[in-house]
């Protein structure tokens, strides 16, 4: 079964005539994604080595029944591809660009409030589910099909991560790239329910880093609700600290945003914390012994 | 991006929000005269894009010009928490009657704007809400319904009567503010009561918000008065995210989540790491050679650890890039490569083919991390 993406997504890729939305999108496809419909403003009734183009969203869904979307649009763009997609009723978004200015990402954030969109990222490398489908930018011949959950904040790490957990024989069956930007789509709380209830996930490996106090909010969350086996990883102990200007910051999260702190609070809750990449890998055989 | 104070304080009076009639000086002298021009008395204060500067010692009350230009000198050239003074701002000192607390920011955790406010200002105000939270009021504000009346009552809540309007019409020029520069944050510490009734904001905190810059050029022309050393100037240009740190294995690495485990396993394998260097996604030659120049120039360097894993970076490139700089640069010290991902194998061929003297390869990160961190404590390459 996995999660969020399958044999049964429908994908339409906005921004699909860019550079890098052409490149991505044609090796999702290879990967086995289906690919079903492209959006460029204006370039409506072109394709793309055979995918249709629309102009919108809408004439997406309405043609092609599209139910995913990814977005490769530029920055100053990006919000409003979101927003079109969600307008459009698509149940799930997808949004690799980074560098959304956070006011378009905090109104993005309130019109998604009680509608049924999901949205991952932005500034994320995406979804894949190993051997089935690819949405986003995760080096699909790095992963390898199997049952341990992935979920991670940063980017490359999920690549290192995936790296050392195939290289020990353990395949995943979803893997998530949240994206680290400070407002963002689904979290580490939301996935660890999508993999508490995936039959196809035995585990949960949740890699995290220094700032903000999403993994302590996991914490809180495993504890009440996620009787699967979790392994933890945080990156950062050795990262400069951040400067910081003012008080509002410690006084919202009363968290100290450290990688210390966020290890202690995910072990406090009975989850193995790796210090290094290898190590989670380690972490999972002993779980799942 | 941070604002200095006195840059923040342009942004408030543009909004309409009173501050202090103040002076940025850069000797003492000119901080002898801005004092002589506010009627011999003044408040002087470091601009750096840090806070804490009132327990550090980088707020000055002076009763006279020539204290003023000697406060001003012993600041200047100085560095405050590893960022270097090179202005001071010169304030007219304002009767005051009470000292209150407001800010506005982005709160990550619930992704909308979280405001809060209270009458005990001047204290330590994360003390204060650690220990009577009910002191503090907070109000979390929808990005699209933005600051309404009644958020502002609410806030206002535990203020004194006299001092109500003044606070009120400060919170909904600060709103303005954030929402038109792309802030995210403004902090106040403190906003306060003068005896004749006016509401005025003796400090400014103000984050601009990065990824918006480029809508802002006005704002982003304001990182002029930064000082920045040559090394940083040159990784900025090239789009590198560098940071000096005080070990002596040089990073390279591409992503910010793994230059920062870089940094963890290299420490677990017995060494410190000399930077952070993120080189981003999609690296060119051209951009590694740069990282790799920038890094080896830092004496303190004993050996470079490059951790690349490719998807959007090729790893090709990477290699070309790195025999490119040693071209234009000698190196003298090991420089360990690791390479997965995209391309790996091209790459890792390309190095391998140009059989450098400095470059050692090795398979996974771990052992890259031991064979740098051996190289630094002295081991021979």
């Amino acid at each position: 079964m996995s999660v969020l993406v399958g044999a049964d997504t429908r994908l339409v890729v906005q921004g699909i005539t860019g550079h890098e939305g052409t490149f991505h999108t044609l090796r999702d496809r290879a990967y086995g994604t289906n690919v079903v419909a492209g959006v460029t403003p204006g370039k409506a009734g072109q394709d793309v080595e055979g995918i249709p183009v629309y102009d919108t969203v809408a004439d997406a869904v309405r043609e092609q029944g599209a139910d995913t979307a990814m977005i490769f649009v530029p920055p100053r763009f990006a919000a409003e591809a979101i927003l079109e997609a969600a307008d459009a009723g698509v149940p799930l978004a997808v949004c690799i660009t980074e560098g959304i200015p956070a006011k378009d990402m905090a109104h993005v954030h309130s019109y998604l409030q009680g509608r049924s969109t999901t949205l991952v990222g932005p500034n994320c490398p995406g979804v894949i589910t190993p051997g089935v489908a690819n949405v986003g930018i995760i080096p699909g011949e790095i992963c390898m099909p199997g049952r341990v959950g992935l979920v991670s904040r940063s980017g490359t790490l999920v690549y290192q991560i995936v790296h050392e957990l195939t290289q020990r024989g353990l395949g995943q069956s979803t893997c998530i790239g949240m994206g680290g930007d400070p407002v963002h789509g689904i979290g580490f709380i939301e996935s660890l329910e999508l993999f508490q209830q995936d039959p196809d996930t035995d585990l949960v490996v949740m890699t995290g880093e220094i700032g903000g106090d999403d993994e302590e909010r996991a914490a809180a969350y495993i504890a009440e609700h996620v009787t699967k086996p979790v392994v933890g990883y945080i990156a950062g102990f050795e990262a400069p600290p951040g400067k910081r200007m003012g008080h509002a910051g410690a006084i919202v999260t009363g968290s100290k945003g450290t990688a210390a702190a966020k290890a202690e609070a995910l072990e406090a809750v009975g989850v193995r914390v790796a210090r290094t990449p290898t190590q989670v890998a380690e972490l999972v055989v002993e779980a799942l012994r | 991006m941070d604002l200095y104070e006195h840059q923040g304080k342009k942004l408030f009076r543009a909004q309409g929000i009173a501050t202090p009639r103040g002076i940025v000086a850069t000797t003492g002298e000119q901080a002898a005269e801005a004092t002589r021009d506010l009627g011999g008395k003044s408040v002087v204060k470091i601009q750096v894009q840090v806070g804490g500067r009132g327990k550090g010692g980088g707020v000055v009350l002076v009763d006279s010009p020539e204290r003023a230009a000697e406060e001003a000198s012993r600041m200047l050239g100085t560095d405050f928490q590893g960022h270097e003074v090179t202005q001071v701002l010169v304030e007219e000192l304002l009767p005051i009657a009470q000292e209150f607390y407001t800010s506005i920011l982005l709160d990550r955790s619930t992704g909308d704007y979280l405001a809060m406010m209270t009458a005990e200002g001047g204290m330590d105000i994360e003390e204060l809400a650690r220990t009577r939270p009910e002191a503090l009021r907070r109000v979390h504000i929808d990005a699209m319904l933005g600051l309404r009346a009644f958020h502002v009552r609410e806030l206002t809540g535990t203020l004194p009567q006299e001092a109500r309007e003044g606070a009120s019409d400060v919170l909904r020029r600060l709103y303005s503010l954030l929402q038109e520069a792309d802030a995210t944050l403004v902090e106040v510490n403190p906003l306060v009561l003068l005896e004749d009734g006016r509401v005025v904001a003796l400090d400014a905190k103000v984050t601009v918000d990065d990824n918006a810059l480029f809508r802002h050029e006005d704002i982003e022309a304001m990182k002029a008065a930064f000082p920045i050393d040559p090394v940083q100037a040159r990784a900025n240009e090239k789009d590198l995210q560098y940071v000096k740190l005080d070990g002596n294995v040089g990073i390279i690495g591409n992503g910010a989540g793994l230059v920062m485990s870089t940094l963890d396993v290299v420490a677990q394998a017995g060494a410190k790491a000399a930077n952070f260097l993120d080189v981003g996604g999609g690296a060119s030659a051209d951009q590694m050679a740069t990282s790799l120049e920038v890094v080896l120039s830092d004496p303190a360097v004993k050996a470079v650890f490059i951790n690349i894993f490719g998807g959007i970076t090729r790893c090709d490139l990477v290699a070309q890039g790195v025999l490119g700089a040693l071209d234009r640069i000698e190196a003298t010290v090991p420089i360990v490569v690791r390479l997965d991902g995209t391309n790996a194998e091209e790459g890792r061929a390309i190095l391998a083919d140009a059989a450098h003297p400095r470059i050692v390869a090795a398979a996974t990160m771990l052992e890259a991390a031991e064979r740098a961190a051996g190289f630094a404590n002295g081991e021979a390459a």
